[in-house]
C-alpha cells in the first residue's frame, strides 16, 4: 500500500490544488507588499469561477469564459480597490463584506440566469485543455503532475518568477514595497501611493480570477455555490506564512496542495470525507502555529 | 451646559450616527431594485411581497421565530467586535454546539428537565471551547483570529457531519441526522400557535446582560476602550490576552447556545447543514458590523435583518425571486458603509 499510495494521480491531484491558491496568494503577496491587507481573494474568486461559466456559457467559447473571469475578477476587486486604496475604509470590514456579496451574488446569478441552484455544470462545455511538456510528461510518477497540465497551471509557475523579480530588481517593484513599508517616504519621493495601491488591488482582482477559472473550468466544468470553499483564506495563511516574499508565498502553497491531494487520498482508502476534506485546513492551522511558535522563541516572548 | 442642551447633545450623536445607516439601506434598496430590472422584474412587486411577507399577519411571528437565533450570531459576532477582535468562526461553534445538545439530549441519562439544562449547558461549552482554540492560537503562537476562526469552522463543520452520518445515524430518516430527541428535554412553545419557543427568552436575557456588561460595568468599559485605541487600552493596564479569551469564550458560548435552542427548540434532532444553512452567522456579523458592534444597535440591526430574511422567503414563493437577493442587500449596506469609512477606521 505504502508504494501505491503516493501514485501519479496524487500528484496530479496536488498540482491542481496548488494552482488555484498560488494565483490568490500572488495576488495577497501583491496587496500586502503595497500596505493593504487583502482577505477579499475568496470573493474575487468565487466571482471569478462564475463568470468563466456564465462567459463560457453565453459567448459560447472557453475564450469568453476566460476574458470573463479575468475582467469580474478586476471589476470586482475593484469595488476594494474604490473603498480601501481611494476612500481609505477599513480594508478588513470592506473585505468582509465583499465575501459575503461574493457568495450572495453568484448564489442569485445563479438561480437567475441558470435556473438551478447548488450545481450548474455542463459537460458539452470545454475546459482548460491540457499541454503535453515533451519529456517532462514522461517522468515516472510526477511526469504527467509537472508535465501535462494547462495552461493556467504553467502561468502560476511563471507569475512566481515574473513576480519575484518585478519585486526586487525593478524600479517599479521598489517603489510598491516602499509604499507599503514607509508610505511617508515613498510619497515624498515621488511615487503615487494611491495609484499604485489601486493598480495593485485590480491585478490581484484578475488573478483571482483566473484562480477562480482554474476552479470552475480548470479540470471539471461546473460551478457550485461557495465552490472556492476556503482556498482564498488559505491563500491569506499561505501569504502569512511566507511572509510576502513570493518564493516562499509559493513554497507554502506546494504544502496546501500536498494537504489537500493527501486528503483525497485518504478519501480513496476509505476514510469518510467529511473528515480527509479537513485535512487542508488543519495543515494550514497546524503550519500557521508552527510558524508562529518558532517565531516567538527567535524574538522572545511578546509584550 | 444648560440641561436642554445636554439633552440635543445626547440625541444628536445617534441622530448623527443613523444619517450613514440610513443612506446605505437606501443604496442597498436601489441597488437591489435595479438588480431585480436587470432580471426582468418589477422592484415594487418585489419591496411589496418583501415587507408584506415580513410583518404582515402570522409572517410576524415567523420574523420573531427568526429574529432569537439572528439576535444570538449578531451578539456573537458583536462582542469581539467591540474589542476590535472579528470571530469569523461562528458557524462551526454553532454547529458544534448545537450538535453536543443533541447528543446529551438524545444519550444523557437523566430526568426530562436536567437532561435539557444540560444540553443548553453542553451546546455553549463545546462552543466557548471551540472559540477558545482560535484565542489560544493568537496568544501563543500569533494565529491572527480572523484566518485561524474561518478556518476552524470547516474541520467543525466536517465532525458534526461524520457523526451524524455514521455513528449517531437516524437510520429511519432520508437525511444525515440524529434520532429525534424526546419531547421532555426540548425548549417548548411560548407562544402556542406561532413558530417562537423558549429561546426567545434566554437570548432575551443574554442581550440584557450584553447590553448591561457593555455599558455599566469596567469589563465593558475595557472592551470599548480596546475598540478605540488598542495600545491605549494596554498602557491604560488592560489584560489585553485574557480580554482576548474572555471575548472569544463569550463569544462561542452564545454561538453554540444558539446552536442548542435550534435544536432543541424547532428542529428536534441535529441534522447535517441544518444550522449554519440560514447563514445566521453571515447576517449576523453583517448585523454587529452595521451597528459597530455597539449591542442594543446590533440587537436591533438584527431584527431588522431577521424581517428581511423572513420577507425573502415570502417573496421567493409569491413572485419567484431568489430569497438570497436578501442576503446580496445586506453586503451592499455594509459594503456601502465600510468604503465610506464609516465602520471602524483605518488601524
Amino acid at each position: 500500500m505504502t508504494f501505491a499510495f503516493f501514485n501519479a494521480t496524487f500528484f496530479d491531484q496536488a498540482v491542481l490544488g496548488i494552482t488555484p491558491i498560488l494565483l490568490a496568494a500572488l495576488a495577497g503577496t501583491l496587496s500586502e507588499r503595497v500596505g493593504l491587507f487583502n482577505i477579499a481573494l475568496e470573493g474575487q474568486m468565487l466571482v471569478g469561477a462564475f463568470a468563466a461559466i456564465a462567459g463560457s456559457h453565453f459567448g459560447g467559447t472557453l475564450q469568453a469564459g476566460v476574458l470573463a473571469a479575468i475582467t469580474a475578477g478586476a471589476l470586482f476587486s475593484g469595488l476594494l480597490a474604490v473603498g480601501s486604496a481611494l476612500l481609505r475604509g477599513n480594508d478588513i470590514v470592506i473585505g468582509i463584506s465583499l465575501n459575503l456579496l461574493a457568495a450572495g451574488l453568484t448564489s442569485f446569478l445563479l438561480r437567475t440566469l441558470f435556473g438551478v441552484s447548488g450545481t450548474y455544470s455542463d459537460s458539452a462545455m470545454s475546459g482548460l485543455p491540457r499541454l503535453t511538456v515533451p519529456g517532462v510528461a514522461s517522468l515516472p510518477l510526477v511526469g504527467p503532475a509537472l508535465g501535462h497540465q494547462n495552461a493556467l497551471v504553467y502561468l502560476s509557475w511563471g507569475l512566481v518568477a515574473i513576480i519575484a523579480v518585478f519585486l526586487t530588481r525593478t524600479p517599479w517593484g521598489l517603489r510598491l514595497r516602499g509604499i507599503g513599508e514607509q508610505p511617508a517616504a515613498a510619497v515624498a519621493l515621488g511615487a503615487n501611493a494611491t495609484v499604485y495601491r489601486f493598480l495593485v488591488t485590480l491585478i490581484g482582482g484578475a488573478l483571482c480570477g483566473l484562480a477562480g477559472l482554474q476552479l470552475s473550468l480548470g479540470s471539471l466544468t461546473l460551478f457550485s455555490e461557495n465552490m472556492t470553499a476556503g482556498r482564498g483564506w488559505i491563500a491569506v495563511a499561505a501569504v502569512m506564512l511566507g511572509r510576502a516574499r513570493p518564493l516562499y508565498v509559493a513554497a507554502a502553497c506546494v504544502l496546501f496542495g500536498l494537504s489537500d491531494a493527501l486528503g483525497l487520498r485518504l478519501q480513496g482508502e476509505g476514510l469518510p470525507n467529511q473528515l480527509t476534506d479537513s485535512a487542508p485546513y488543519i495543515v494550514t492551522l497546524a503550519a500557521l502555529v508552527i510558524a508562529g511558535l518558532r517565531q516567538r522563541r527567535f524574538a522572545g516572548p511578546v509584550s | 451646559m444648560t440641561v436642554a442642551s445636554g439633552v440635543r447633545a445626547r440625541l444628536r450623536r445617534p441622530i448623527a450616527a443613523l444619517v450613514p445607516v440610513a443612506s446605505a439601506l437606501v443604496v442597498g434598496f436601489g441597488v437591489c431594485g435595479l438588480i431585480a430590472l436587470w432580471v426582468g422584474l418589477s422592484p415594487s412587486v418585489m419591496f411589496d411581497q418583501l415587507i408584506r411577507g415580513a410583518v404582515e399577519g402570522p409572517q410576524f411571528f415567523e420574523t420573531v421565530a427568526r429574529a432569537v437565533p439572528l439576535v444570538g450570531m449578531t451578539l456573537a459576532a458583536a462582542i469581539p467586535l467591540r474589542a476590535g477582535i472579528v470571530n469569523l468562526g461562528a458557524d462551526g461553534q454553532l454547529a458544534l454546539g448545537g450538535c453536543a445538545a443533541a447528543i446529551v439530549a438524545l444519550y444523557l441519562p437523566a430526568p426530562d428537565g436536567m437532561r435539557l439544562a444540560m444540553a443548553l449547558g453542553a451546546g455553549m461549552f463545546v462552543g466557548a471551547a471551540y472559540a477558545a482554540l482560535a484565542a489560544a492560537g493568537e496568544i501563543y503562537a500569533g494565529v491572527p483570529l480572523l484566518l485561524s476562526t474561518w478556518l476552524l469552522t470547516y474541520p467543525a463543520k466536517g465532525l458534526c457531519g461524520y457523526l451524524v452520518r455514521t455513528p449517531l445515524r437516524d437510520p429511519t430518516t432520508a437525511w444525515p441526522s440524529t434520532a429525534r430527541i424526546a419531547v421532555g428535554a426540548r425548549l417548548g412553545h411560548l407562544l402556542p400557535g406561532t413558530p417562537v419557543n423558549q429561546g426567545f427568552l434566554l437570548i432575551g436575557v443574554v442581550a440584557i446582560a450584553v447590553i448591561f456588561i457593555d455599558r455599566r460595568t469596567s469589563v465593558g468599559f475595557e472592551l470599548r476602550l480596546r475598540g478605540l485605541n488598542e495600545r491605549f487600552a494596554r498602557y491604560g493596564g488592560v489584560a489585553l490576552h485574557r480580554q482576548t479569551l474572555g471575548v472569544m469564550v463569550a463569544s462561542g458560548a452564545i454561538a453554540g447556545l444558539v446552536g442548542a435552542i435550534m435544536v432543541l427548540g424547532s428542529q428536534f434532532r441535529y441534522t447535517d447543514g441544518a444550522l449554519t444553512a440560514p447563514q445566521y452567522s453571515w447576517s449576523g456579523t453583517l448585523a454587529a458590523l452595521l451597528a459597530g458592534g455597539e449591542p442594543l444597535g446590533s440587537v436591533i440591526a438584527a431584527v431588522l435583518f431577521a424581517a428581511l430574511q423572513t420577507g425573502g422567503f415570502a417573496m421567493e414563493r409569491s413572485v419567484e425571486i431568489p430569497r438570497v437577493l436578501t442576503m446580496v442587500l445586506q453586503s451592499i449596506v455594509i459594503l456601502f458603509l465600510a468604503m465610506r469609512g464609516a465602520i471602524w477606521k483605518r488601524s
